[in-house]
């Protein structure tokens, strides 16, 4: 019996994962008997979405060493587009002038676009180069400033009279894709930009696109309805009117977790196959992966948007399992640094790591909002006892900081003492 | 002349605040950057944390500045820059030097100090709440309505007491940083330093005290900008990373670890921001009756609306990643 197993495991039996799976399994059955079953499935669901979260980060950061520190960005933009695919069709901007004079503007904009890239081309005709450079640029300013003369009418005309432009009417999980293709998208612009400079640069640069990501869903009120919120988001599957609460999520479960398995067992083929091996090769020694012969900048490109599509698709799966599309709710700390804690805590370039990981600090993340309070209160409350503090008012709102505190204590002490996570990355040594 | 002044007013004088007040900060950044080689992200809670502590000493005696003259909150910075000094140090001894020790890639050191950030903005908010207030207990922010000698202005050009001691205090910075990097013996050893790490050790420069006075340095600038930025608008605890952006954009503008091209590029990202948004049909108005009739100047020319204001450093970033990644004056670090 022994010897069959050592021979199955030969490198040692896996204690550490079966310890991990057994506390997550722990603790969401603690969360079961507490919380009741409707609300600790849901809480699932959002923790199986951010498990998707996490796996784009851990090919980025755990396969490519690479540190994406915009991940909000990208998950706005897949919440973004599942809003977008999966909303009824808006029958006052769809019926009306409003989408020709909309198509009108984008049209222009198509030729601005042309007439530009055609200056920029002119040193083939003979044009001295920084007589086109400046022409570019004069000519880039001019069609800029003319289109958005042209498009602030049409964008107020929408909004007053259509309130936005609502959905395309189609099934969620088509928006998920789309999303998962435009944060792809964004991640190549981002990523062709930063990939062959320092690799600070790329954490500076996503830092600032996702901020301006938020700021533009946030401010295109014709598009996305901005702070005024767009809801009921369309399930794929059935919703709680029809099937009750409990059923509805247990079924949406069941969606996210294949999901999950299919992605999971794709990452680990790709993980094992020869481009894995280049890629963690890429990650571990820069120079003798380019003295063999591998375009570093290309892999590690194709490794970075790869992470943002995944990521696209899970901003996709969480908006819509949360129904409600609202540019405030995407905030750094639960979109971006809580899926980087669960990547370096779980494992970067684990992938099962990374997904037990999610579930662990998911978990603990929703229960600690009630035990910080907890311990505040009764913090204040002995305070008060002994010296006669009244403590500071908006006790909910300090207990969200104390939080954040302890999560950027969480980042710098796994760093400095589990730099590896809980379940580190298993490197094969072939003899 | 009225479209001047205001030009003046909107971008020339609010240009040159924030051009301030991102060199100042950048000048942190890049002194950390060539030393330590890695992008320091929490530098802009420093900088709220210096204003706090500002803040805090000057609601605790209020009015004293009166006595010299000056605003209270100027008299209090001194302190706060030390404070956030050894704060720096602090920090850099617990979280960063391990790490440094280890022999990390810096990339592991950058997403340490998003975890001090964090931190940092935890307990910031912890005790000084979300919610932004006023520098001036008790006192009056002096504005300085300066009247144009022609005929046709009858606005006065604004500035303020605080815009005039941030403007002077730059300058100040500046002469003193650049007499400190040449001719003093520390500032000889950050440069080398900089310059080669490991050749600065063997030829028997302290590293680690250098480490301690670029800390010393970032700190103490570091509460520098943040006072002043609160002192001229208000303190506003959640402002990080909208702080964050400009400044790096800054330092990677001028050239990573090259303290006056951060000077630089805080002024270029400081002037380019307050360019972007204003309105530029203000000025075209005056000479409309020029226009061939078929031309309607629209209301609004601004480049971009305010709400995207933080678009502009970016697109700076991107633009000088793509054509100059080293920035206008050669960085050392690429």
């Amino acid at each position: 019996m022994l010897a069959k197993l050592t021979e199955k495991f030969p490198e040692g039996l896996p204690v550490r994962e079966v310890l991990v799976a057994a506390l997550v399994f722990v603790a969401i059955l603690l969360v079961f008997i507490s919380q009741g079953s409707s609300y600790s499935v849901r809480m699932l669901v959002e923790a199986s979405c951010y498990a998707i979260l996490a796996l784009g980060l851990t090919i980025q950061w755990g396969y490519g060493g690479q540190f994406n520190a915009g991940v909000m960005g990208f998950v706005a933009l897949g919440g973004f587009c599942a809003m977008l695919f999966s909303m009824p069709v808006n029958p006052a901007f769809w019926g009306t002038e409003l989408a020709a004079d909309l198509g009108r503007v984008f049209l222009w904009a198509l030729v601005a676009l042309g007439i530009v890239i055609g200056a920029s081309q002119l040193h083939r005709l003979g044009v001295p180069k920084k007589l086109r450079t400046t022409l570019t640029v004069i000519l880039a300013i001019l069609s800029w400033l003319i289109l958005k003369a042209m498009f602030a009418p049409v964008t107020s005309a929408i909004e007053s009279q259509a309130g936005y432009i609502g959905g395309l009417g189609l099934p969620a999980w088509m928006g998920w894709l789309a999303g998962g293709l435009l944060a792809g998208l964004v991640g190549y612009f981002v990523g062709h930009v930063c990939l062959g400079l320092r690799s600070d640069y790329l954490a500076i640069a996503t830092l600032g696109i996702a901020e301006i990501i938020k700021a533009i869903l946030k401010n295109e009120d014709w598009l996305t309805r901005g702070t005024a919120t767009v809801s009921p988001l369309p399930w794929p599957t059935p919703g709680p009117s029809d099937l009750g609460f409990l059923l509805a999520r247990s079924v949406y479960l069941v969606v996210t977790a294949i999901m999950i398995v299919a992605i999971f067992y794709l990452l680990q083929k790709a993980y094992n196959a020869p481009w894995g091996r280049m890629i963690r090769s890429i990650r571990d020694n820069e120079v003798s992966a380019r003295a063999m012969g591998k375009d570093i900048n290309k892999r590690r490109l194709e490794v970075f948007v790869f992470g943002c599509v995944l990521i696209g698709i899970g901003g996709g799966a969480l908006t819509t399992f949360n129904g409600i599309f609202s540019p405030d709710n995407y905030i750094p700390l639960n979109h971006t640094f809580l899926v980087l804690v669960m990547v370096i805590l779980g494992g970067p370039g684990n992938n099962l790591g990374t997904i037990l990981g999610a579930l662990l600090v998911y978990i603990i993340w929703v229960m600690s909002e009630p035990l910080a309070l907890f311990l505040m209160q009764g913090g204040v409350d002995l305070l008060n006892s002994w010296f006669g503090w009244e403590g500071p008012g908006n006790l909910s709102g300090r207990a969200l900081q104390a939080r954040v505190f302890v999560i950027g204590l969480l980042i710098v002490l796994v760093l400095r003492y589990a730099p590896k996570g809980l379940m580190p990355e298993k490197v094969k040594h072939v003899t | 002349m009225n479209e001047l002044v205001f030009f003046i007013n909107n971008v020339v004088i609010s240009g040159a605040v924030a051009g301030s007040i991102y060199a100042i900060g950048a000048i942190g950044v890049t002194l950390v950057f060539s030393i330590m080689r890695f992008a320091h992200f929490a530098h802009a809670d420093m900088m709220t944390f210096g204003a706090l502590i500002v803040f805090m000493f000057t609601a605790m005696f209020p009015g004293t500045g009166a006595a010299l003259g000056i605003p209270t909150p100027l008299l209090m910075l001194p302190l706060a820059m030390a404070i956030t000094a050894l704060l720096a140090i602090g920090i850099d001894k617990t979280f960063y030097k391990p790490l440094r020790e280890h022999g990390v890639k810096p990339i592991v050191i950058v997403i340490a100090s998003l975890g001090v950030t964090l931190m940092l903005q935890g307990l910031i908010r912890l005790f000084a709440g979300t919610s932004s207030r006023s520098m001036y207990i008790g006192e009056r922010k002096e504005i300085f309505r300066l009247d144009v000698p022609f005929d046709l202005a009858t606005r006065p050009i604004v500035i303020t007491e605080p815009q005039i001691t941030l403007i002077i205090f730059t300058l100040l910075a500046v002469i003193g940083l650049h007499l400190f990097l040449n001719r003093t013996r520390m500032g000889k050893a950050m440069r080398a330093m900089s310059d080669n790490p490991d050749l600065a050790k063997v030829s028997g420069i302290n590293t680690n005290k250098v480490v301690m006075v670029t800390w010393i340095l970032a700190g103490s600038l570091a509460a520098m900008a943040g006072t002043f930025l609160s002192m001229d608008v208000s303190l506003t605890p959640d402002l990080s990373f909208f702080l964050l952006l400009p400044i790096f954009a800054a330092a990677i503008v001028g050239g990573v670890g090259h303290p006056y091209g951060a000077i630089a590029g805080g002024f270029l990202v400081g002037y380019a921001e307050t360019l972007s948004v204003f309105n530029w049909s203000v000025l075209l108005r005056p000479i409309n009756h020029w226009f061939p009739e078929w031309i309607e100047i629209p209301r609004n020319m601004a480049l971009v609306g305010s709400e995207y204001k933080i678009v502009v450093p970016f697109f700076i970033l991107v633009a000088v990643l793509i054509w100059r990644p080293t920035g206008i004056f050669k960085g050392k670090v690429i």
